[in-house]
């Protein structure tokens, strides 16, 4: 999703910047009023910072990861809690980023200025890549909920975090998945030569070839590919039993389109960059039955007691990264109590030993500060619905009906 | 041998696409001695005009049969695409008739960035889905499957060429076109309108890509603002190929085209396929023996071979296969 969601999450992520970039102003006159952290009620203020697309094409994404985030303070507030001595009481310090990567730094300015504890956010990775290098100066932990380009922690930033999975790890997981449920023996590996496509299609082509699987020559058309017909007439003459693609919905539409005019039997699988309802209109009929994954795992499935307090405070249900989000938000806030200090420097080790059961699962950071294990989901189009049919998670296969009853439990 | 059968049919509905726009290319430049490299644009314009009313028209549930509607798209289209070619003859192009070969070669490239982004101001810079509405039967004949799409573009591409040959061989309109392409002062001299053919020109192109535009849109499912661009310089190609200004050449030079491209396509993988030789070193046969390939080109070079082309025409035959009359023009 590198290439098209990106920029949308850019966006979001630069929108969310901006409102906080706005709310951190009237929040920095009223602390200059109040000439002390000391605030509401006598509990010393402790700002956490969010920033995603509040305005634009994906202002719905980036309203649900912070609805996340507020859930989360709100809950820690309502406990009230005490550290160092002093009791706390949490603000949220929301900003519009516009999905704007430009926006990205100007925000994380203004987090930094605002002194801001910790931040949660960008929505996207084009954003949140620019933003990290701010933060990382100014030492301020910041997790992602939403960015899953690779980039973001091959940086050596120690204070980059997330709770979703990459986009590297989607690769191995689709190919697991396809040779667990449909056990195919020759596999065509196509992309569209981009480096999100190229470079899914590797991760897949790797995987495939280590269970076994033999790999018909990578085929490659452009990102602006619409005519297919020629590789897929000769991949029919080697009658593959699947057919990987990494690229965009509008090669990947069109590939299965053509694929199933040509009487090709084999099953279609995608990355995320493909993985939408969209694909149902640019196939028609010829997408039912193709596979597709997405990093972290489907709203529905974050726990129960989570969607419950969601839908009770705001009336909806999440729609795909608030539990990511509200996680992210609650290990800063459970890193602030386990070392007693609201200080990032302070603070910042427990958060990398972090071991949290959050609404998405177990939660626990590599070296990097990936998250370790991270799901992949794998979707199904299903009578022109993508519906998810299982998780994967550190290799294994897990049916969704399987993991969500999990998780509700 | 069902595949190259397959790869023939692949071709051939590329190249009647390819032969529909370059006969824009070439009737202009038969003309004028203009290449109009905003004809790729015609085309697109002519899709998404298209994609807009059949869109409109499915999603309002006018229970009209579906066909219909497609005719519809098609009906809206050729006129608006007749419009946009009419107007930028009339802009930008008359007003150029006596300068210098280059400035109105530059300014068609401009009316094409022109155009590119209006379409993407109106119809926005996501790929659109085209909507597919008629059934699409799939044949099987000899082991190649085409489908009523494949026929019916085709069919229709043929009926176009026609068309064309009968409106410029049999025609009053005709003669005043060949006319005009001879030598326009002298045809001027004998009562031919030139204005008024070289605007019919246009027209004529314009309606011609516009039909493209449609059957490309809905041959792929997937219509987007820069599709016009590639699309354009390929059947651009093929009008040279064929020899530019040459009726029966472009669409002998699309035909060919989409065969080549088609051909290319499925075959460069084999044919550099490194394992054929390999005998030349053992890591190779390693390699071969491991993974049963080394392709040094694959099918991502299928872009390559219309412009291969193009270059091999200029350097070896650069009045096309069936062009004469070059020399001083080309």
């Amino acid at each position: 999703m590198q290439l098209s969601r990106a920029p949308a999450r850019l966006r979001s992520v630069a929108l969310i910047f901006a409102v906080l970039a706005l709310a951190a102003c009237g929040k920095q006159e009223e602390a200059a009023k109040s000439a002390a952290p000391a605030a509401a009620g006598g509990a010393t203020v402790v700002k956490i910072g969010h920033a995603a697309p509040l305005t634009g094409g994906i202002a719905h994404l980036g309203k649900d990861n912070e609805a996340g985030v507020r859930l989360a303070i709100d809950e820690a507030n309502a406990k009230g809690m005490t550290i160092g001595g002093a009791k706390i009481h949490f603000e949220m310090m929301s900003e519009d980023d516009e999905g704007n990567p430009t926006k990205g730094p100007i925000i994380a300015q203004k987090f930094a200025d605002a002194k801001v504890a910790g931040v949660v956010g960008h929505l996207n990775s084009g954003v949140t890549i620019p933003a990290s290098a701010v933060y990382n100066t100014a030492g301020i932990p910041m997790i992602s909920g939403s960015a899953t380009n690779p980039k973001l922690t091959e940086q050596g930033f120690a204070v980059t975090f997330r709770t979703v999975g990459r986009d590297d790890q989607q690769g191995p997981a689709i190919a697991s998945y396809l040779v667990s449920q449909f056990k195919p023996k020759v596999v065509a590996v196509v992309d569209d030569a981009t480096s999100y496509g190229e470079g899914l299609a590797n991760e897949v082509e790797k995987t495939l070839k280590a269970a076994g699987v033999t790999v018909l020559a990578r085929e490659k058309g452009t990102d602006k590919t619409a005519d297919w017909k020629a590789i897929l007439t000769k991949l029919k003459g080697k009658k593959p039993d699947a057919i990987f693609y990494g690229g965009m919905d509008s090669g990947g539409g069109p590939l299965v389109k053509q694929g199933r005019e040509l009487g090709l039997k084999a099953v279609f699988a995608f990355g995320d960059g493909a993985c939408s309802d969209k694909m149902k209109e640019l196939a028609g009929d010829a997408s039912e039955g193709m596979v597709c994954s997405q990093a972290g795992i489907p709203a529905q499935a974050a726990s129960k007691p989570f969607i419950d307090a969601f839908k009770a405070k705001f009336g909806s249900d999440p729609i795909i990264y608030a539990p990511f989000t509200y996680d992210a938000a609650n290990l800063i806030i459970a890193a602030m109590q386990k070392v007693d200090s609201v200080d990032p420097a302070k603070y910042l080790p427990a958060l990398k030993a972090s071991s949290f059961d959050g609404a998405s699962g177990h939660i626990e950071f590599d070296e990097k500060g990936d998250r370790k294990d991270a799901e992949i989901t794998i979707f199904a189009m299903k009578e022109g619905k993508i519906v998810p049919v299982a998780i994967i998670k550190a290799g294994k296969t897990i049916p969704f009906e399987e993991f969500a009853k999990g998780a509700g439990a | 041998m069902d595949v190259f059968l397959q790869q023939i049919v692949n071709g051939l509905t590329l190249g009647s696409i390819y032969a529909i726009v370059a006969l824009g290319y070439t009737m202009v430049y038969g003309i004028v001695q203009l290449i109009n490299f905003a004809h790729g644009e015609v085309v697109m314009i002519g899709a998404m005009v298209a994609l807009t009313v059949i869109g409109s028209l499915a999603g309002a549930n006018t229970g009209m049969p579906p066909i219909v509607i497609v005719l519809a798209g098609i009906a809206c289209a050729v006129p608006v695409c007749m419009v946009v070619g009419f107007t930028m003859e009339r802009v930008a192009y008359r007003p150029l008739r006596g300068a210098p070969r280059l400035a109105p070669l530059i300014t068609a490239i401009g009316i094409s960035i022109i155009l590119q982004h209006l379409a993407m101001l109106i119809w926005s810079r996501n790929p659109l889905s085209f909507p597919q509405i008629i059934p699409n039967p799939v044949f099987e004949i000899a082991g190649a499957s085409i489908t009523g799409v494949q026929i019916a573009i085709i069919g229709l591409s043929a009926l176009m060429m026609l068309g064309l040959t009968a409106l410029v061989y049999r025609t009053r309109l005709g003669v005043a076109m060949r006319a005009t392409s001879e030598n326009p002062q002298v045809a001027g001299l004998m009562g031919v309108n030139i204005n008024r053919v070289i605007s019919s020109t246009f027209v004529i192109g314009a309606g011609l890509g516009a039909v493209a535009g449609v059957m490309v849109g809905t041959y792929y499912g997937i219509a987007h603002y820069t599709m016009g661009a590639l699309l354009g310089l390929k059947a651009f190609s093929a009008a040279v190929l064929g020899g530019i200004g040459n009726l029966a050449g472009a669409m002998l030079g699309g035909i060919l085209l989409g065969l080549v491209e088609a051909l290319g396509a499925g075959y460069i993988g084999e044919f550099t396929d490194l394992c054929h030789v390999s005998w030349i070193s053992s890591g190779l046969a390693e390699r071969c023996a491991r993974d049963g390939h080394v392709v040094l080109m694959g099918s991502n070079y299928q872009d390559v071979f219309a412009f291969l082309v193009l270059i091999a025409v200029l350097v070896f035959r650069p009045s096309g296969l069936l062009g004469e009359r070059v020399g001083d023009r080309a």
